[in-house]
């Protein structure tokens, strides 16, 4: 592989990578949302039927993907700042990445009935 | 062969940031990307304001805030209660009859957008190569900021229940 390919590899440049990607999928969210949001001013039901497909299968689990990516740039935000103003924090980065990780597939799983449950109990009854 | 294979220059480590060189003396240097925003001969020694130091404090201040504010927003909205079958404009309606969670919402916009803006901003720093690129798409990501930010804080004070 040519020198510059890859910058350093391993935790730290892939941790930086996922940080951007989820940053800017959320920043692209964070308008629609705005816009979606700011149809209270129009009318109950130009809200109401926005919202309705928020709860559509495909919405409700592309709720679960925002969720996991807001989750993972939150938790790894917390550990950058770890790394900058902890003076151990360069020499943990690792293992705080693979905390954070961890972290992330316990609470990602944890959320995973209560976000989806509104599809799950439209396809299963309940 | 110890022979140049580029116009890069060796120096020191201790002044690697002046953009001469990577400084290790090691000739492979010549194909490793240099660091970003590397001082070149145009970059102002002193600048009239630590812009970038804030920006880089802001992003850290506002991210930890950001932490409580949006996973807090989250887990009430799609996560307890049901979670997103519950949303509808009576359930706006039901948080925002209360100045603490405008409050919340009004915070929560605005760290999320100059945070968000913020970040794209270094995106396309980094991507954008020509000047002009760069400009225009600075100017675009402003001038939504601007906008959604004023849209999002007008509905939140213009907020009317009985429409």
């Amino acid at each position: 592989m040519p020198a510059g390919t890859l910058y350093r590899g391993r935790e730290g440049m892939w941790s930086w990578v996922a940080h951007r990607v989820t940053g800017v999928l959320i920043f692209f969210f964070l308008f629609a949302h705005v816009l979606d949001t700011a149809l209270v001013r129009v009318s109950p039901q130009a809200y109401d039927s926005v919202i309705a497909t928020y709860k559509t299968p495909l919405v409700n689990l592309m709720e679960y993907g925002l969720t996991a990516a807001i989750l993972f740039h939150a938790l790894n935000g917390l550990r950058v700042v770890a790394v900058d103003f902890w003076a151990k924090g360069p020499k943990y980065q690792k293992q705080m990445l693979w905390t954070v990780v961890g972290v992330w597939v316990v609470l990602m799983a944890g959320a995973f009935y209560p976000i989806l449950q509104h599809t799950l109990r439209t396809w299963f009854g309940g | 062969m110890a022979t140049e294979t580029t116009d890069t220059l060796v120096v020191p480590s201790a002044q690697a940031h002046t953009g001469q060189g990577l400084g290790t003396g090691n000739p492979a240097d010549a194909f490793v990307i240099e660091p970003a925003r590397t001082r070149t001969k145009k970059t102002p020694r002193r600048t009239r304001t630590n812009f970038e130091m804030l920006a880089w404090l802001f992003m850290r201040l506002s991210g930890v805030v950001l932490v409580v504010l949006i996973l807090g927003h989250l887990l009430i909205n799609i996560v307890l209660d049901g979670g997103v079958s519950k949303i509808s404009f009576a359930f706006v309606a039901g948080k925002w009859a209360s100045p603490f969670w405008q409050g919340w919402d009004l915070l929560m916009l605005w760290l999320a957008m100059l945070h968000g803006a913020n970040g794209m901003r270094t995106v396309i720093n980094d991507y954008a190569e020509k000047d002009s690129t760069r400009l225009w798409l600075k100017l675009l990501l402003g001038a939504a900021t601007v906008f959604t930010v004023l849209l999002g804080t007008l509905v939140i004070f213009t907020f009317d229940p009985n429409i």
